[in-house]
């Protein structure tokens, strides 16, 4: 695994690639561990301040450790008409935590999106930006268990 | 019964789109070498002629937008808008993974009308899967030397919605948080590191070989004609087929839905269709043989935006639906300005209420004022377009609130 350092660093000549530099780390940590703010801040030549206010806004940034399975279920409103209601209380019951939590064996989180761009077979989900579509509540087993 | 017309997915299913020997084999780059032999006034006038009008939801004359850009500027950048971001939409995913080569050929076209030699594409952060299709699309074209001097960058956006705004796209490029500008100056007088910008969105880009090679006036001629050619729609909700299609402007909702789409599931009644993503306004019945284009949508209080069309049977709960949308736009909004960050958060505080029934009369007319002011007091397109689902919804379904409403 190469360091977060090495990793924020490869991206310096870019202009404005902060945030492809957090996406980078992502990549390899699943989130953004709390050196990378001031890492990213002394790379790209911005405050601390300012290179957590970009962590922050981005809703696949995170600053926050999470799952190795990344679930995100869209809820939103073609989602919505189709199910993901029960879906989501499906994947919750599943996995014993509500949305916006992690399993304490840290394998997996789940999250709440807005549209994932698949709307031709809704409900979505996304497990590590892989869509699952048209999914049901009976088939959250079997998609839980595709995570090894 | 209307048939498709495919200019923007012209190659879909025809070529592999791994593989850039296929797209030149179509006739791949024609458009651009064509372009190449053109000045750029001459270029940006032939698009302005065709009346070429930006399919990522404001639908500017494309030309004109060019003409802005002054020409004898040092540096400049053209950016292609790929963060499709209204719930409903997936037409430039289709597009993009149907067909990569055409809109760098498209992006490339631009490059030459405005005299810049670097583009960005902005990809949504849904899509990582575009990105490296995208990236691999790029090395290729490098390899074959068809863009000539004109470089392509892809960078990845992180889910905000707002992004979809041109300013705060050039604004995440740039490395901050992704919040629209104050406008003017406009992009294209000073957008990316405060250079000339030029900002289209993918399908907006994909028209362009075709209408350089077969010209403006075979361009004009097609569909509606103060918003010429064929649009992408992504058919979602309660039809039969949910397909993307590519048709004439000139199409009517009801042929959409009944002629494409297949009808209603299940032998159900239409009840609503929300057109150009969750940002659009509701439909009613009685509205279904307006055309699909700009104009006429805009004619019904409705807009065309991105070309979604997502469609409610009988059975739909429309104000639940509005609530959703409601808690949609309180989420996206990015808090930079007053009326938005507030409005959508008390839109869907009233809409909830209204939703669990316990609202009155008054929270009705207080969400229609909050509505009109946000319309009119919103920095950007979220804000001013939020209010739009809540306010078409209570023109054509006033009943179904009316039936949430406390009697006293």
């Amino acid at each position: 695994m190469s360091t977060i350092k090495d990793i924020i660093l490869s991206y310096r000549d870019k202009p404005g690639g902060i945030i492809e530099a957090y996406h980078a780390v992502q990549k390899e940590y699943n989130y953004l561990p709390e050196e990378t703010i001031a890492t990213a801040a002394s790379t790209f030549g911005v405050s601390e301040a300012q290179a957590y206010g970009v962590a922050t806004f981005y809703s696949y940034l995170s600053v926050e450790q999470r799952g190795k399975y990344i679930i995100r279920m869209c809820e939103s409103a073609p989602c919505h008409v189709a199910g993901a209601e029960a879906l989501i209380k499906a994947f919750e019951a599943a996995l014993g935590i509500m949305a916006g939590e992690t399993t304490a064996d840290g394998k997996f989180t789940l999250e709440l999106t807005e549209c994932v761009g698949q709307c031709q077979a809704t409900p979505v989900i996304t497990i590590n930006n892989v869509p699952y579509l048209n999914m049901s509540p009976e088939q959250v087993p079997a998609v839980l268990a595709l995570c090894k | 019964m209307i048939e498709e017309k495919r200019i923007v997915l012209r190659n879909a299913d025809l070529i592999d789109p791994e593989k850039i020997e296929d797209y030149l084999l179509a006739g791949g780059y024609q458009g651009l070498e064509k372009a190449r032999s053109m000045s750029s006034p001459d270029l940006i006038a032939e698009i302005k002629k065709s009346n070429l009008r930006g399919r990522g939801g404001a639908a500017f004359n494309c030309g004109l937008k060019w003409s802005f850009a002054p020409a004898d500027a040092p540096v400049s950048y053209v950016v292609c808008n790929f963060d499709e971001g209204e719930p409903g939409t997936y037409k430039d995913r289709i597009i993009v993974q149907k067909d990569p080569q055409s809109l760098l050929e498209g992006m490339a076209i631009c490059g030459h009308a405005v005299n810049s030699k670097q583009g960005y594409i902005y990809c949504r952060g849904e899509y990582p899967y575009v990105v490296d299709l995208l990236n691999r699309a790029i090395d290729q074209a490098r390899g074959k030397g068809v863009l000539g001097d004109f470089d392509i960058e892809v960078r990845m956006g992180g889910g905000a919605y707002v992004c979809g705004e041109e300013t705060a796209l050039i604004e995440s490029i740039e490395g901050h948080r992704g919040e629209p500008r104050i406008k003017p100056p406009f992009p294209g007088v000073a957008g990316l590191w405060a250079q000339p910008t030029v900002v289209n969105n993918v399908e907006t880009f994909t028209n362009l070989p075709s209408i350089v090679l077969n010209g403006a006036e075979w361009f004009a001629a097609i569909g509606a004609p103060n918003y010429p050619g064929t649009k992408v729609l992504t058919l979602t909700g309660d039809v039969t087929n949910r397909v993307s299609i590519e048709v004439p402007t000139t199409a009517t909702l009801r042929e959409v839905i009944y002629d494409f789409g297949g009808g209603i599931k299940e032998g159900k009644k239409f009840k609503a269709v929300q057109v150009g993503g969750t940002s659009g306004g509701f439909i009613p019945e009685s509205l279904l043989d307006t055309p699909i284009d700009f104009d006429s949508m805009r004619g019904i209080g409705a807009t065309l935006g991105t070309g979604a069309v997502f469609v409610m049977d009988e059975t739909r709960d429309i104000v639940d639906i509005t609530t959703r949308i409601a808690k949609f736009f309180e989420h996206e909004s990015c808090g930079k300005c007053n009326p938005c960050r507030e409005g959508t958060f008390r839109a869907y505080e009233i809409m909830k209420k209204i939703n669990q029934g316990q609202a009155s009369v008054q929270d009705i007319e207080n969400l229609t004022i909050l509505s009109q002011v946000m319309e009119k007091a919103c920095l950007c397109g979220l804000g001013q377009a939020a209010p739009s689902p809540i306010l078409t919804t209570l023109k054509h379904f006033y009943p179904e609130y009316q039936a949430r409403l406390q009697l006293n």
